[in-house]
């Protein structure tokens, strides 16, 4: 059934779209709206549904139930043929059989643009993504990253309304994955086309994207901006999958002067902000939020206050941290190490101070 | 290399050398000189050129070579055509049991003998036949139908003992096409007919090749399908060089006509190769 084209603010919408394959739900009541130009991401871990989720917007797969709906018109039994929607796919599906040229004019000359201009309109096109006079080469002659435009080239010459990307950087080498992440975001904005992204990488997502849906077993955990999710989780799950964090469990001791006090199973008692009520708790603190101190009278405004001694350094450059065996926890606590700070030349086995406000952590019912 | 190195290589290589050698080279080597060898008398042969020039100036020679040549061209293309969409489900559908059995399937006839397996489809087609037979009973006709002996019965025969020589080189070359390039080329707004004819074919040549390189050579190279089933109207050409040796007992003749034949095979399929645009590299590594 196909509805009436009707006026849409967002390009892409979807209602309540559920799949499932026999007994097993793969997407679980999702919804969701893509405004134009945004950069979406779809986040969570392998298996929560996000591909399934993909392929029903490409057209590979129909919903079970619900609606996918582009500019307001419904795309259930639109093939994906049909379909406003190109897809950058995870192993990229460049066709072997063709030059870098013929790639990228093919989808040109299946809605009928004659030869030459499809050609024109190819050449054009690689040449706005920084790959001008490749159109001859072989697929299989090219860089990973050459490749990787080469796709998002043969999708974009088609100005789609939705540019589907699979975790296309999945197979390149560390440090042009983090190149590519900046070049995709520069190419979005270039052409200010709407790209739907998904990943299992919460730094890709978190660096390119506008908006973010955090995806968990078949269903959205929660939506929203990379600094929302970052600092304001919804969920358990989000907090530990988004970013790094120190995650405790405990019980919860009821409220004392605003905040969340938690009984650690291991038992240190804690503040928090979050769930006051609820028996079994999580809470999380991010490494970064932990202060640390070799003489106690700094940290004293602070709720969370505790000694400890360094178990292990882990040097990574800006991104250094300690980690802090302290009685009470029964995992050693993360922590930052600031390498411009004046711990930065601490050593194994040093006795340190930790803290963080109630505000830092944050409480959930487990 | 070394001696003991060299030694061991020769070895190994020996039973493979000596196949060639023995079964391949010196028969052909054999039938070439005998080929070239003109009878001017009882049991007295000259040198000369007279086998050959006597092929050309005979018309039911050349013409039943010709016939042989596009008969067998035309049984390849209708094999290939046949072959195509049951490779496709094999590799591309079908999963795991279903696509062995399959493939059992398309190997159990070869388990009886190409004999046996002609006189199978003779007993089907035949006056009194098992065809003949239900359409007298259906009705559809008056009298006994005689389906046999004529080049329709003929290419059915080479068709139906080519078909999996096509099958399983084609399968395996479409088996190894990654099914996100197909759906590539529907996400980028290919039809079916584009998707298969941009995508599906171009990936599949090596496989095309090879299937149709054997199966041609088992055409052409036919013996018992053309006399079976068709009969006097069969005229293949290898009964012209069965005739020549076993009948007439005129081997120097004989031996020109197979000498002819494998000029004609290795024409047709170097002319292939250039047609598809195929190295026979990676043709045989398809095979």
């Amino acid at each position: 059934m196909r509805t009436v084209p009707m006026a849409s603010s967002s390009d892409l919408d979807l209602l309540n779209v559920t799949k499932r394959f026999g007994s097993h739900l793969a997407v679980n009541d999702v919804s969701f709206s893509v405004a134009p130009g945004e950069f979406f991401s779809i986040l969570g871990p392998s298996g929560c549904g996000k591909t399934t989720l993909m392929r029903m917007i490409a057209g590979f797969e129909e919903p079970t139930s619900g609606d996918i709906r582009i500019r307001g018109t419904s795309m259930v039994g639109v093939p994906a043929n049909r379909r406003p929607v190109n897809m950058v796919f995870q192993s990229l599906a460049l066709f072997p059989m063709m030059s870098v040229g013929e790639n990228v004019a093919y989808g040109l000359i299946c809605r009928g643009v004659g030869r030459a201009e499809a050609e024109r309109r190819a050449m054009l096109m690689l040449e706005r993504v920084g790959l001008k006079g490749f159109a001859e080469r072989r697929v299989t002659a090219l860089s990973g990253g050459q490749r990787q435009r080469v796709a998002i080239a043969r999708c974009l010459v088609l100005e789609p309304t939705l540019v589907l990307l699979d975790e296309p950087l999945g197979a390149l080498d560390l440090k042009l994955r983090e190149h590519m992440k900046i070049e995709l975001k520069q190419l979005q904005a270039t052409f200010n086309t709407t790209f739907v992204y998904i990943t299992h990488d919460q730094s890709e997502a978190l660096v390119m994207s506008d908006r973010i849906a955090v995806m968990n077993q078949g269903r959205f955990e929660q939506v929203g901006s990379p600094r929302e999710l970052y600092h304001n989780p919804m969920t358990p799950f989000v907090a530990s999958f988004v970013g790094e964090t120190n995650r405790w469990a405990g019980e919860g001791g009821g409220e004392a002067s605003g905040t969340a006090k938690v009984k650690l199973a291991s038992g240190g008692v804690v503040q928090g902000m979050g769930a006051v009520s609820a028996k079994s708790v999580l809470c999380f603190v991010r490494p970064e939020a932990i202060a640390l101190s070799s003489d106690v009278t700094s940290l004293q405004a602070l709720p969370n206050r505790f000694e400890g001694r360094v178990a292990a350094v882990l040097f990574d450059g800006a991104n250094s941290s300690l980690l802090i065996d302290t009685a009470g926890f029964d995992q050693p606590i993360r922590a930052v190490l600031p390498q411009a700070g004046p711990l930065a030349g601490i050593e194994v086995g040093a006795p340190i101070h930790v803290g963080w406000t109630a505000d830092a952590m944050k409480v959930f019912a487990a | 290399m070394k001696p003991a190195q060299r030694l061991t290589l020769f070895l190994l290589l020996a039973p493979a050398l000596i196949w060639l050698g023995l079964l391949i080279v010196l028969p052909h080597v054999e039938i070439l000189i005998l080929s070239l060898s003109e009878r001017v008398g009882p049991r007295v042969y000259r040198f000369g050129l007279g086998n050959y020039l006597e092929f050309f100036t005979e018309p039911l020679y050349w013409r039943t070579f010709a016939r042989t040549a596009i008969m067998s061209i035309l049984v390849t293309a209708l094999t290939l055509v046949l072959a195509f969409p049951i490779a496709l489900y094999i590799a591309r559908v079908a999963q795991g049991r279903l696509k062995a059995m399959l493939l059992l399937l398309c190997l159990l006839p070869f388990w009886v003998s190409e004999l046996v397996r002609t006189l199978g489809w003779m007993i089907l087609l035949r006056e009194t036949g098992l065809i003949s037979y239900l359409l007298q009973s259906t009705g559809l006709a008056s009298q006994p139908v005689e389906m046999l002996y004529n080049d329709g019965a003929v290419i059915l025969g080479l068709v139906y003992g080519g078909l999996l020589f096509m099958i399983v080189p084609l399968a395996n070359a479409l088996e190894s096409l990654e099914p996100s390039v197909v759906e590539a080329g529907y996400d980028l707004g290919g039809s079916r007919w584009t998707v298969l004819r941009r995508i599906v074919i171009p990936h599949a040549m090596p496989g095309i090749v090879a299937g149709s390189i054997i199966v041609f050579m088992l055409t052409v190279g036919n013996f018992a399908t053309p006399v079976l089933l068709g009969g006097k109207n069969g005229l293949w050409f290898t009964e012209q060089i069965y005739a020549q040796f076993i009948t007439r007992f005129n081997w120097p003749q004989g031996a020109a006509f197979g000498m002819l034949l494998l000029v004609l095979s290795s024409v047709i399929v170097w002319a292939g190769l250039r047609l598809s645009g195929q190295g026979l590299g990676t043709t045989l590594r398809q095979a």
